[in-house]
């Protein structure tokens, strides 16, 4: 056990000296490693906050009830009342078809043209607002709703939600297609750097071998080193997304005051940052594993 | 302590040569507390011997045995068996990016000895080898001599009970040749089995030891000078 602590001691001593004898390389590869995660990250980073902010918008996702049109205001009174009632509805306002009608007056370019209709074509309707903006909730509720007495119609005023979260959908299976082929990048890298120090210092492999050195022994340093890289890459990408996401909240103050609400993106959340960085930390231990297995491998039996 | 049984060893052939048998049918015992002396030609086979009975080539045929167990057994058990052993290599195998003090104190790491204590055994071990004055300096800074010392302090830091030199008074002039006889009589006057190998006898006649000859991979005579 102590002669165990003394190895590991040792083998980070070993690490550390290496690292100290060349620090701008190491800083170089380790740097590579940072911004080749960061990539994925922003994207991970971008669809969580693009989440969030979908559910704050202030156009929530709305159903329009159009009544049938020999619905009277007995009718309209009792679904104005299973509105109130209803659990997943969080408000609803009626629009008569007199309103409507203004409104569409209003509109300039086409106001003769209502005038010159004989009579009003168009129904009374509810504006009914959803407490949930999930397409999936809204869909029951709008169906639900078409089966009422003297609903004509019922539609979705919501299609960007859906838009929203099939867009969402997409860029967070590409985070993870982008994730995944990192990691074999990563592994790569490690595999390389790892390598090429395997083959600086075989004279001094092929010496401990000669004198009672086990594999556990000879890979120990090069498992700390990849371990390093890998561990310290992923802290820096963490820390750059931090600093973009910071960037970015500097520059949205204007934008917010476009939209007349106060948008701030979250950074990374703590345990993406250790998952990140142990991540990476283990990519670079596989790796380093596997460039000092093949040496020892091929070294033959001595 | 060392037993050879009927040991072949045949190099496989590579690009440059046909394949060659550097052993044939060997079979000799070396007892524990032993000063044996392998000699014959350059290409006798010496150095062959030397790094079957240290595991570090498998014989092509016969057992070689060494504190009874066979060395080609286990891949896993072999790096504990070195441990045991001291290695001088006829080619030195220093470290020369490291201090005099580190390449001693490598096989003290390799088995995670205490610092501190492995400290102590390192100046011990350079203290008797007569470099203890040179810990800091690289290897490149010593003289022929004076890092063949450097060998066999490393070699010996870890007390092993059995030393296999491979020529380790070869290009050293008779007194430096002296000094290195003189220190591996030494370690076998407190009980370390030693095994060397040599091409010239002269220098080690003094240590009265067992003389192995060998001729063309075969044992030629066996006799106590
Ligand atoms: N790795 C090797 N591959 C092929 N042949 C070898 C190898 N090592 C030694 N030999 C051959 O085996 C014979 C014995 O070599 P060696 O044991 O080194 O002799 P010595 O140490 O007595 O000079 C020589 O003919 C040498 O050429
Ligand atoms: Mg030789």
């Amino acid at each position: 056990m102590k002669a165990w602590i003394n190895q590991h001691r040792r083998a980070i001593g070993v690490t550390a000296a290496q690292a100290w004898r060349s620090p701008f390389s190491h800083l170089f590869q380790v740097l590579v490693i940072g911004v080749a995660i960061l990539l994925p990250l922003l994207l991970h980073l971008a669809v969580q906050n693009l989440q969030r902010l979908g559910g704050n918008l202030p156009a929530d996702a709305r159903i329009a009830l159009y009544l049938a049109g020999d619905a009277t205001g007995k009718d309209a009174d009792q679904i104005a009342a299973r509105l109130k009632a209803h659990p997943t509805v969080a408000g609803h306002r009626f629009v008569s078809r007199e309103e409507a009608i203004k409104d569409l007056r209003r509109i300039h370019e086409i106001a003769d043209l209502v005038d010159a209709l004989p009579k009003n074509p168009l129904p009374d309707a509810f504006i009914v607002r959803a407490r949930s903006s999930a397409p999936d909730d809204l869909e029951a509720l709008r169906r639900e709703a078409a089966k009422w007495p003297k609903v004509a119609l019922a539609q979705l005023d919501a299609a960007w939600a859906a838009r929203l979260d099939a867009g969402l959908d997409l860029a967070r299976a590409l985070a993870a297609g982008l994730a995944a082929l990192l990691a074999g990048a990563l592994l790569a890298i490690a595999f390389n750097t790892i390598g090429l120090q395997v083959v600086n210092r075989r004279e001094e492999i092929e010496v401990c071998r000669l004198i009672g050195a086990t594999h556990g022994f000879i890979r120990r340093p090069f498992l700390y080193a990849g371990l390093l890289q890998g561990a310290v890459g992923g802290a820096i990408a963490c820390g750059l997304a931090a600093l973009c996401v910071e960037w970015v909240n500097r520059q949205l103050p204007g934008l917010a005051a476009l939209y007349e609400t106060n948008i701030v993106l979250l950074p990374l959340a703590w345990q993406d940052v250790i998952s990140v960085t142990c991540f990476a930390g283990l990519l670079g231990w596989l790796g380093a594993w596997l460039a000092v297995s093949r040496h020892l491998w091929r070294g033959g039996p001595a | 302590m060392i037993l050879l049984d009927k040991v072949g060893k045949r190099y496989p052939a590579g690009p440059g040569n046909d394949g060659h048998e550097a052993l044939k049918s060997i079979t000799l015992a070396i007892d524990s507390g032993e000063f044996a002396v392998v000699t014959g030609r350059s290409g006798a086979g010496k150095s062959t011997l030397l790094k079957l009975v240290a595991g570090i080539e498998l014989p092509t045929s016969g057992t070689v045995r060494v504190n009874g167990q066979d060395l080609a057994g286990s891949r896993r058990a072999l790096p504990f068996m070195r441990r045991k052993i001291g290695l001088i290599f006829q080619d030195h195998k220093l470290l020369y990016d490291r201090s005099v003090f580190d390449n001693v104190q490598l096989p003290l790491d390799i088995t995670g000895f205490p610092p501190k204590e492995a400290a102590r055994r390192v100046r011990a071990a350079l203290d008797k080898v007569g470099l203890l004055s040179r810990e800091r300096e690289l290897p490149v800074t010593l003289s022929g001599g004076e890092q063949q010392r450097l060998c066999i302090a490393r070699a010996i830091v870890h007390r092993p009970s059995l030393l296999l030199a491979d020529e380790p008074t070869a290009n050293l002039d008779m007194d430096y040749a002296q000094d290195i006889v003189d220190i591996l009589r030494s370690f076998h006057q407190v009980g370390v089995t030693v095994v060397v190998s040599t091409h010239d006898l002269v220098s080690l006649r003094m240590a009265r030891p067992r003389v192995i000859a060998l001729s063309r991979g075969m044992l030629a005579s066996e006799h106590p000078e």
